[in-house]
C-alpha cells in the first residue's frame, strides 16, 4: 500500500529551503502528521509509542549516569553508591534508569501480547513482527549487561549463571564462556566489555526501531478487527492519535513515577546492595523479574531429553527458543483471519498462555523443586505446544466468526444503505 | 490555530480552546524545563566533590624564601614564605607600573606570607618558579612558560599576555603556623 510522498507546508521559507535540499521535515510530515491511521484503534495500540519512549528516556539518563559512573571491578559498586548519595539528583536519574527498564519490558510485553491477540504479525507484516522479536533480543542482552555494572552481588551472580549458559554447548563451550569472561571467572575485563556494550546496543535498538517503524508505515498499521481497510476508514496520525498517544503517555508516567517515587527499589532483590563476592553465591538468585518466565523454562528441565540431550544443555536450548519460535510465527499460525475478535477458539488458547506466561513468570521467582517444578514443566509445555502445535491445527480446524466488509459496517450495522458502487 | 490569540480581533474571539491549548502548552514547558533541570545539574560538582573544598597547611617547616605548592579544589597554591628582600620589592613597587593595580598589601594578610592560585589568568598553564632552580622571570616571581607571562613577588603581572594578577584563594590564618585554604 504506497502512499504518496507529500510535501509539508512551510509557512517559513528557511524551513523549505531546507526540505527542498534535505526533505527530513516532510518525511516527518508524512509519516508523524498525515500518516493515515486505522480510525478504530483502541487503547492497546498506544504501548508501541510508549515503548519507544521509553527507549529514549534510557538513552537519556544511562548517558547522564555514564558520565558518573566507573566500569571497573574495584570500583564500580562505589562509583553506583556514589551516585545515589553524592551527585546531585544522582539518586533520581539511577532509579528512573533502573526502573525504567522494567517500565520499557512492561510496555513491550503488553505490545507482544496485543500483536499475538490481534494477528498483527500475520502477512504482509511478517518482517515487521521478526524486526520487533530482535529488538526484544537486543533489549534481552542490554538489560541484563546494564544489571551488571553496578557489580552487587546479583549482578556478579547473574553475569556468572548467564554466561554460564554458553557453557552448555558440546565441546567448544567452555572456550566460548573463557573467551565472553576474558579470564577464567567472572571479572574486570567483563565488566569493561559489558559496559562498553551496554552502551552500544541501545543504540542498535534504536536503528531497529527505525526500521519497525518503516516497515510499519509501509503495511500500514493492523487494527482491532484485523481487517484490511481502505483511505475512508483511516484518519491522520496527527492530531488523533498524538492526543491519543499523549494521554496514554500521561497514565504511563503516573505509573511509573510511582514506581520511581514510592516504591524504587520494589523491582530490586536487596541482595544486590552487597558489594560482588566471587566467593559467596547468595542462597537464593533469582533474575530481575522481566526475565522469570524464560527462567522458570531454564529449570524445568531438569531431565535428559531423549536420553542423548543432557538437561543441561536442553533448559539452555529450551530456554532460546521460547524466543526464536517467535520468529517462525508468522508461518505457525494457518489461520487466515488476524483478530481473535473472530476466533472463537483461538481467542481461549491465547487467554490460557497469557496466564500460563505470568504462572512461569511467578514459578521462575520459587525455588526448583516440588510443585513449582512440576508447574513450570507443565507451563514449558503449554508454552511450546502454543505455537508448535495449537497454532498450526487451529488455521485448520477452527470455523471463524464472518469478518465485516469494512470499519463502518460493524459501527453503522446492515441497516445503513449503502452507496451504489 | 496553533498560536493562541491574544487580543480580540475582528470577528475573531478567544475560545475555550485556544485557552485549553496555551495551559496545555504552558504546561508542557514547565514540565520539560523541571525535566530537564536533574540531568543538568547532575553534572556539577558531586557532594564529595564539594567536601573537599577546604585545605589546611601547616606553614612550620617552611624556610624562609622556600615555596611550596599546595592543593584546594584540586588546584595548585603558591605559599610564598617572602624574604624580607621580597617583600620590600613589592611593597616599593610603585602602583602606575603595573598593569593590574594593587598594592602588596591587599595581596597578603602577613608579609612574610604570599598565597596564590599557581595558575596564569591567560590561559591557565601553573607558572614556573615555585620549585628552586627554576625560571622566575624578570621580576623574581613566576614565569609562565606557555605565553611568557612575569609575575612578580607578589604574584602581579608585570609583562606578557596576561590580563590580570594571580588568583588569590579565600584563606584564613587559624593560628601562627596554620592556614585554612577556602
Amino acid at each position: 500500500m504506497q502512499r504518496e510522498f507529500v510535501k509539508a507546508p512551510f509557512k517559513s521559507g528557511v524551513l523549505k529551503w531546507i526540505d527542498d535540499r534535505l526533505p527530513v521535515l516532510s518525511w516527518a510530515y508524512n509519516e508523524l502528521v498525515i500518516y493515515p491511521a486505522p480510525r478504530n484503534l483502541n487503547y492497546w495500540w498506544n504501548l508501541g509509542s510508549l515503548a519507544g519512549f521509553m527507549l529514549v528516556v534510557q538513552i537519556v539518563t544511562g548517558v547522564v549516569l555514564a558520565m558518573h559512573y566507573t566500569p571497573n571491578a574495584e570500583m564500580a559498586f562505589d562509583s553506583v553508591e556514589r551516585i545515589m548519595r553524592d551527585v546531585n539528583w544522582g539518586w533520581l536519574l539511577r532509579y528512573l534508569h533502573a526502573n525504567g527498564a522494567s517500565m520499557f519490558f512492561f510496555a513491550v510485553y503488553i505490545h507482544m501480547f496485543r500483536g499475538l491477540y490481534y494477528g498483527s504479525y500475520k502477512a504482509p507484516r511478517e518482517l515487521l513482527w521478526m524486526i520487533g522479536v530482535v529488538i526484544l533480543l537486543l533489549m534481552m542482552a542490554t538489560a541484563f549487561m546494564g544489571y551488571v555494572l553496578p557489580w552487587g552481588q546479583m549482578s556478579y551472580w547473574a553475569a556468572q549463571v548467564i554466561t554460564n549458559l554458553f557453557s552448555a554447548i558440546p565441546l567448544v563451550g567452555d572456550t566460548i564462556v573463557t573467551w565472553l569472561w576474558g579470564g577464567f571467572v567472572v571479572g574486570n575485563p567483563t565488566l569493561q566489555r559489558f559496559y562498553a556494550l551496554h552502551y552500544l546496543l541501545p543504540f542498535i535498538i534504536f536503528a531497529f526501531v527505525f526500521l519497525h517503524i518503516l516497515a510499519l508505515h509501509q503495511t500500514g498499521s493492523n487494527n482491532p478487527l484485523g481487517i484490511d481497510l481502505t483511505a475512508k476508514d483511516k484518519i491522520p496520525f496527527h492530531p488523533y492519535y498524538t492526543v491519543k498517544d499523549v494521554f496514554g503517555l500521561c497514565l504511563f508516567l503516573l505509573l511509573y513515577g510511582a514506581l520511581v517515587f514510592y516504591a524504587p527499589d520494589a523491582l530490586v532483590v536487596p541482595i544486590n546492595y552487597e558489594p560482588a563476592n566471587p566467593l559467596q553465591t547468595p542462597l537464593h538468585i533469582v533474575p530481575e523479574w522481566y526475565f522469570l518466565p524464560f527462567y522458570a523454562m531454564l529449570r524445568a528441565i531438569n531431565f535428559d531429553i531423549l536420553w542423548i540431550i543432557p538437561a543441561k544443555l536442553g533448559g539452555v536450548l529450551v530456554m532460546f527458543s521460547s524466543i526464536l519460535v517467535l520468529f517462525f510465527l508468522p508461518w505457525l499460525d494457518t489461520s487466515k483471519v488476524r483478530s481473535a475478535t473472530f476466533r472463537p477458539l483461538y481467542k481461549w488458547f491465547f487467554w490460557l498462555f497469557v496466564a500460563n506466561a505470568l504462572m512461569l513468570g511467578y514459578l521462575g521467582a520459587q525455588p526448583p523443586e516440588g510443585w513449582y517444578l512440576t508447574l513450570s514443566q507443565l507451563g514449558t509445555a503449554y508454552y511450546f505446544l502454543f505455537f508448535l502445535v495449537i497454532m498450526p491445527v487451529l488455521g485448520k480446524i477452527e470455523r471463524p466468526r464472518p469478518l465485516p466488509e469494512s470499519l463502518s459496517e460493524p459501527v453503522l450495522g446492515a441497516a445503513q444503505p449503502q452507496p451504489a458502487k | 490555530m496553533a498560536e493562541a490569540k491574544t487580543g480580540a480581533q475582528a470577528g475573531e474571539r478567544t475560545t475555550r480552546r485556544d485557552f485549553l491549548e496555551l495551559v496545555a502548552w504552558t504546561t508542557l514547558g514547565v514540565g520539560a524545563a523541571a525535566t530537564l533541570w536533574p540531568f543538568i545539574d547532575s553534572l556539577n560538582p558531586a557532594a564529595d566533590t564539594l567536601a573537599l573544598a577546604t585545605t589546611e597547611v601547616d606553614l612550620e617547616p617552611i624556610e624562609v624564601g622556600q615555596r611550596v605548592t599546595v592543593v584546594w579544589r584540586g588546584k595548585p597554591v603558591f605559599i610564598s614564605h617572602r624574604t624580607p628582600e621580597e617583600i620590600e620589592q613589592a611593597r616599593a613597587t610603585p602602583l602606575e607600573e603595573l598593569k593590574d593595580p594593587e598594592p602588596d598589601e591587599a595581596r597578603a594578610q602577613r608579609p612574610e606570607w604570599l598565597v596564590v592560585i599557581g595558575i596564569c589568568t591567560h590561559l591557565g598553564c601553573v607558572p614556573a618558579g615555585n620549585r628552586a632552580g627554576e625560571e622566575r622571570g624578570g621580576w623574581g616571581g613566576w614565569f609562565c612558560p606557555c605565553h611568557g607571562s612575569h609575575y612578580d613577588t607578589a604574584g602581579r603581572i608585570r609583562q606578557g599576555p596576561a590580563p590580570r594578577n594571580l588568583d588569590l584563594p579565600p584563606y584564613t590564618f587559624v593560628s601562627d603556623t596554620v592556614v585554612r585554604i577556602g
